[in-house]
């Protein structure tokens, strides 16, 4: 129990730390001392800037990957998330229709049509996916790729026939150099959103055993499948309105997790949430300190680690079979290879 | 259990064709059949997996269709090929899922005691907390048996349980079908291929040939030379091992 539990303990500490941390790094330079001797200028520096920043980055973090997290148990493939399923384009698709038809549009206005078209998306993705029924597990995340830039190719069009592409820029690279108090607080409908992911988690678990065994059990397959795929998605589009498109982290977060917890929501969640939180903002901080004082979008920094990671799990994917990663939690916590690969084929 | 006049249509053809059938309390039943005979859709028509075109299945004084799904749930459980093995779960957590029905989130400490026991039913203890995608096949079935006596309900179908299983893990798992029966008085009925593991661990048999029942009864009364070339159309001859007829085709 403690072993398990040790986990968890470890990561969520290490955010902490980092937290802290992080809220100190900076163009202007913002100490402890100033803060706690009244210092109004740093304390708005924290409340306006550093500190939304900071909140708005633990929203991502644990929204992309716990929404990644949903849609890879729902759709019983380790390669669907946000970014592999085309809930991220759609959710881009729909900030430019917002953008095209209410020009003076608001935050939540936005985030309205992003809600709309992202849910709508991931849902014709995945009952695509479900008609064609594809043997090969790479097929699926592939043909979402597929989809996602067929949809970011019309969003394309869009944008540069109603000169929109300068606007939509914002949105296509996710940054948070803009997450500022007042236009960011959208992110945190990602905290409720959560919330109820955990509270589904045993019907998740039991929809991504099968359409038979959910039945079997009493779990209506359709709803939960399509009410899962609802909040993955509209987590997704709250945050790709505020900080706009961050991929790979709804990919690597829940597969890295998942090596050394397994596939039991109840027993991953927290940790997914955790890690994805740690990852996008050990990201965030490499962006703002590589080219000091000038900064990196966080997408281009999570797109350079996220791709290799990527490239590395479907090589091991591919080299140990269908199966899912056989990394087995050891008494010390650490990994080892696996003893039988291949294994039956049943 | 009945089932009358059911009937199932693929494209406007067929493939069950106005079946009634009763099915006898605490007794194992297999269905056997040619490729293609309708076997399978029953079990699925029984179980509410698949929607029938006609007909009624009366379960328990309701049809089956009138049942809330999680009741039923609780009365009778069905365990197909068609699950996701690729998913990391443990056997514990997997026997657990029997319990949703009953408690859904909050387990009792009943229900972890019925866990426990299905586990140590299923001599599974000593692989409770490995992940079943590192199981063997035989394993997983049996991981996947002790959900379903966690799920503690009356009726059992299984479809094809021993498909993919070599010759001692197929056995123990017909052993284990006898034993459901035997000892903790399920209604156990499952889809077969092998005549033989049929006619040595049923107490009826129930064949189909094209949509339609050609002969249900005792094993006595269906593993006839005549009957099975009928339904095979291959030359068959009957000999009694150990008090069963067990049939060579060839």
């Amino acid at each position: 129990m403690l072993r398990n539990h040790l986990f968890t303990v470890l990561l969520a500490v290490l955010l902490a730390v980092l937290s802290v941390f992080s809220l100190f790094v900076g163009v202007i330079d913002l100490n402890l001392s100033a803060i706690f001797s009244g210092d109004l200028e740093a304390l708005e520096l924290l409340l306006i800037s550093r500190l939304p920043r900071l909140l708005a980055i633990l929203c991502t973090g644990v929204g992309m990957s716990v929404a990644g997290l949903i849609m890879q148990q729902l759709c019983m493939n380790k390669f669907v998330s946000p970014t592999t399923g085309a809930t991220i384009s759609s959710a881009q698709f729909g900030i430019l229709l917002a953008l095209l038809f209410m020009p003076g549009s608001t935050l939540w206005g936005r985030a309205l049509f992003a809600f709309t078209t992202a849910v709508l998306g991931t849902w014709i993705f995945v009952w695509f996916i479900q008609r064609i029924q594809f043997k090969d597990v790479v097929m699926v995340p592939l043909v979402g790729i597929m989809f996602g830039n067929v949809i970011g190719g019309i969003t394309n069009y869009l944008a540069y026939k109603y000169e929109m592409t300068q606007a939509l820029s914002s949105w296509l690279v996710g940054h948070f150099s803009l997450v500022l108090r007042g236009r960011y607080e959208l992110v945190y409908l990602v905290v409720p959103l959560v919330i109820l992911a955990f509270v589904f988690a045993n019907h998740f678990n039991i929809v991504g055993m099968g359409k038979d065994f959910s039945k079997n059990l009493g779990v209506p397959y359709n709803l939960v499948l399509f009410m899962g795929l609802t909040i993955a998605a509209m987590i997704t589009a709250s945050v790709v309105v505020v900080v706009g498109s961050i991929s790979y982290i709804g990919l690597i977060v829940p597969n890295v997790v998942a090596m050394f917890k397994g596939d039991k929501i109840r027993g991953t969640l927290v940790d997914t949430a955790l890690f994805g939180a740690v990852f996008v903002l050990v990201c965030d901080m490499i962006g703002r300190v590589v080219i000091f004082p000038y900064e990196l979008p966080i997408e281009l920094i999570v797109g350079i680690l996220g791709s290799l990671l990527f490239i590395g799990l479907l090589f091991y994917r591919l080299r140990h079979g269908r199966k899912a990663i056989r990394l087995k939690p050891m008494g010390s916590g650490c990994a080892t290879p696996p003893t039988t690969a291949g294994g039956e084929t049943i | 259990m009945f089932a009358r006049e059911l009937t199932k249509k693929y494209d406007g053809k067929a493939v069950v064709d106005a079946v009634s059938f009763e099915i006898p309390q605490k007794s194992v039943i297999s269905l056997i059949g040619p490729n293609g005979a309708g076997k399978s859709t029953v079990m699925g028509i029984l179980s509410r997996l698949i929607a029938r075109d006609g007909g009624q299945v009366d379960f328990e004084g309701k049809d089956i269709s009138r049942w809330k799904s999680k009741e039923l749930s609780k009365r009778l459980a069905i365990l197909t090929q068609h699950n996701n093995v690729q998913m990391k779960l443990t056997v514990r957590e997997l026997v657990t899922f029997g319990r949703f029905p009953y408690s859904g989130n909050h387990l009792t400490e009943e229900d972890r005691q019925i866990v426990s026991q299905a586990i140590r039913y299923m001599e599974l203890e000593e692989m409770e907390d490995r992940f079943i995608d590192e199981l063997s096949g035989g394993q997983r079935q049996r991981a996947y048996i002790a959900m379903v006596i966690a799920q503690d309900t009356e009726y059992i179908l299984l479809d094809e349980p021993t498909n993919n299983l070599d010759i001692y893990h197929a056995t123990n798992m017909m052993k284990i079908v006898r034993r459901l029966c035997d000892e903790l008085g399920k209604t156990v009925i499952l889809v077969l291929h092998e005549i033989n593991y049929a006619a040595f661990y049923s107490d009826y048999i129930c064949a189909f040939v094209d949509g339609k029942i050609a002969k249900f009864g005792t094993v006595e009364e269906v593993m006839t030379k005549e009957t099975l070339s009928q339904i095979y159309h291959v030359d068959f001859e009957i000999m009694h091992i150990k008090g069963k007829p067990l049939s060579i085709y060839y």
